[in-house]
């Protein structure tokens, strides 16, 4: 069976968790086959966790040559992965990155890119959602190997055990991919929330919080979800640009989306058109938001939300 | 110095988008214009030429007959010139054979210092051409700026990635694209719309940028869309007014009933 080779991405040697949603996707096409470009120091508890969820095989890349730079060497070592390995695709998570790195990749060796799959199939059909969630579209690669990218939560990971043979690569770098360099990086700090683009659920707040997004967090934190924002409140300073969903932020597609004080511009609804249930809280009756909704509340946020907090908290006990 | 900044015609996002029966994007069915992601690139690629000296700013469009609209808007928002490769050929082109037309042109005006790009085109919004531009021009990519520094040839980017906020620096030449985030556009003013009637506009064909056509076009794309098909459309949700609480309490039950809470 041929090989799949999906990119790692992960944080220090934390396996991020649409990667392991690649390595069941993966299993549909052929024997998944995980890149992991990381630090000595983290190989060990990856690999272990790359074998629980599937990966049959890992290659193991010594970053030390790759971490500080942008993109461009990343896209050398699957692109000399590929030559050794013909796989049958290559799997990349849809993120800024992932793209990027897909784009290199896809000119260097000829072979056609689809990117923000939400499914693919066996055969490597995949499905994208297209015009800010308006259309959808299956597509497949014709030309050389397929190159994919696709979006978190497109599958469920699977924890059945892969054999897990590791084997160590040593890849060529060349100069000019070591060109865009990574002057400083700041991590996220972690908000105690789940992250953005992998909630089930997700709580965010507009210009109609006034800047206050307590009543949001505190709804959030009763539902067990992630907290989002729109431009509106990105721009004005409330939320950091991070938490912004929406055409020029992150495209989510949560079980459940709960938007308060959010009018439902095209650029917002880009972002969230395709979650399953969306909910919102306005008050204004008129307000675009309402088109989209399977559930809507009329009223201010400040007294709903905490009401509706407050509900919650005492029918969990 | 020289900058190019690519900027895309497409399709209004307002307006209702469809694809053809042979499922590429309907480009000429409805209302197009610049892309509202590449006004932040030609913002900032003005912002430079105002910064320093003796710097040209190119405007380069692929794109069809009424691309040349793109090209008029970013000239008149002040660019010194423009550039709209235009050929029958090209239509339906995805993003690695774009991509190959932009750089072949990019090499015949001379590759620049700056290539500058929006961070995704509003319609395809695959956020690669950027990245395959600088695979063919093989330059570094800096991309997703939200505040660019630059300081003779040497460039510095600050850009939210999936997992951290970087900074990012390369030397020049290099492909830039750049974020919302960078700050408004500005409007063309009259002057600016009446001085761009003047400044040289050139349009280019496949034969003058070296490119054969049996290399683009929806033909040769190295992947085939093979149905696309509307969303169906949400069914209309249940609303209810916020009274003494018991939107509230609506709300609970419903978040309940679907098994939210
Ligand atoms: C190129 C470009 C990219 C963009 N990208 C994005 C993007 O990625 N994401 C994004 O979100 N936007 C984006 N926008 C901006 C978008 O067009 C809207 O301006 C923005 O989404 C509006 O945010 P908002 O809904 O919070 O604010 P508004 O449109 O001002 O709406 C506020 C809403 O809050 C309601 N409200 C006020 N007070 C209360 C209260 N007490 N209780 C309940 N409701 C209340 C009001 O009735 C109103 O409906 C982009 C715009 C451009 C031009
Ligand atoms: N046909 C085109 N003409 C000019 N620039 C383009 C074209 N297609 C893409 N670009 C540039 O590449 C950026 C990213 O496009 P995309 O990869 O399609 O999301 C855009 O914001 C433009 O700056």
């Amino acid at each position: 069976m041929s090989e799949v080779l999906v990119l790692v991405d992960h944080v220090d040697g934390a396996i991020r968790k649409p990667t392991l949603e690649l390595l069941a996707i993966a299993k549909r096409i052929g024997s998944p086959s995980a890149v992991l470009i990381a630090s000595a120091d983290q190989t060990d508890a990856a690999v272990a966790r790359l074998t629980a969820f599937g990966a049959e095989k890992v290659y193991v890349v010594d970053d030390a040559e790759i971490k500080g730079y942008l993109v461009a060497p990343k896209a050398e070592v699957l692109q000399q992965l590929i030559e050794k390995t013909s796989p049958a695709a290559v799997l990349i998570v849809s993120g800024y990155e992932g793209k990027e790195i897909a784009g290199r990749l896809a000119i260097k060796t000829g072979s056609g890119l689809i990117t923000d799959a939400v499914d693919v199939d066996a055969d490597g059909t995949t499905t994208q959602s297209v015009f800010a969630g308006n259309f959808t579209a299956k597509a497949k690669v014709t030309t050389g190997t397929p190159i994919i990218t696709v979006k978190p939560n497109a599958a469920a990971p699977e924890e059945t055990a892969g054999a897990g043979a590791v084997e160590q690569f040593a890849a060529t770098i060349s100069d000019s991919a070591k060109k865009a360099q990574i002057v400083a990086s700041q991590p996220r700090q972690a908000s105690g929330r789940p992250e953005l683009t992998e909630a089930a659920i997700i709580v965010s707040g507009g210009r109609g919080t006034g800047g206050n997004f307590e009543p949001v967090e505190g709804l959030a934190d009763a539902l067990g979800a992630a907290v989002g924002a729109s431009r509106a409140a990105v721009d004005s300073g409330w939320m950091p640009h991070s938490f912004q969903v929406g055409q020029t932020g992150k495209v989510v597609s949560p079980q459940l989306y709960v938007a308060n004080g959010i009018s439902g511009a095209i650029q917002h609804r880009a972002g969230m058109q395709t979650s399953k249930t969306i909910v919102a809280v306005n008050k204004d009756e008129e307000a675009p938001i309402f088109e989209l909704v399977d559930f809507g509340v009329v009223g201010d946020l400040h007294a709903v939300l905490p009401k509706a907090t407050e509900e919650i908290n005492q029918r969990k006990g | 110095m020289n900058i190019v900044v690519c900027v895309k015609y497409v399709p209004d996002a307002t307006a209702d988008r469809q694809f053809e029966s042979d499922n590429t994007v309907d480009r000429v069915g409805v209302d197009g214009l610049l892309s509202e992601l590449d006004e932040y690139a030609v913002e900032q690629a003005l912002q430079l030429k105002e910064k320093g000296e003796d710097i040209e700013v190119t405007a380069l469009c692929v794109g069809p007959e009424k691309g040349v609209d793109a090209v008029r808007k970013a000239l008149q928002m002040g660019v010194d010139k423009g550039i709209h490769v235009v050929d029958d050929a090209i239509a339906g082109s995805d993003a690695i054979a774009t991509s190959l037309v932009l750089a072949k042109a990019i090499e015949k005006i001379g590759v620049p210092d700056l290539v500058m790009c929006g961070m995704a085109s509003t319609d395809a919004g695959m956020s690669v051409v950027p990245a395959m531009l600088a695979e063919r021009l093989d330059l570094p990519q800096v991309t997703f700026a939200a505040v660019i520094e630059t300081q003779g040839d040497q460039v510095r980017i600050k850009r939210d990635s999936d997992t951290a906020t970087e900074i990012v620096g390369g030397t020049m030449p290099l492909v830039m694209s750049v974020t919302d985030q960078t700050g408004e556009a500005r409007y063309p003013s009259f002057k600016g719309i009446m001085a761009a009637k003047k400044k040289p506009l050139e349009t280019w064909s496949l034969s003058d940028i070296g490119v054969d056509a049996s290399e683009v076009g929806l033909s040769v794309a190295w992947t085939s869309v093979e149905e696309t098909a509307a969303r169906p459309p949400r069914t209309a949700g249940e609303i209810v007014k916020d009274e003494d609480g018991a939107g509230a309490t609506a709300l609970v039950g419903f978040l309940a009933s679907k098994k939210f809470i």
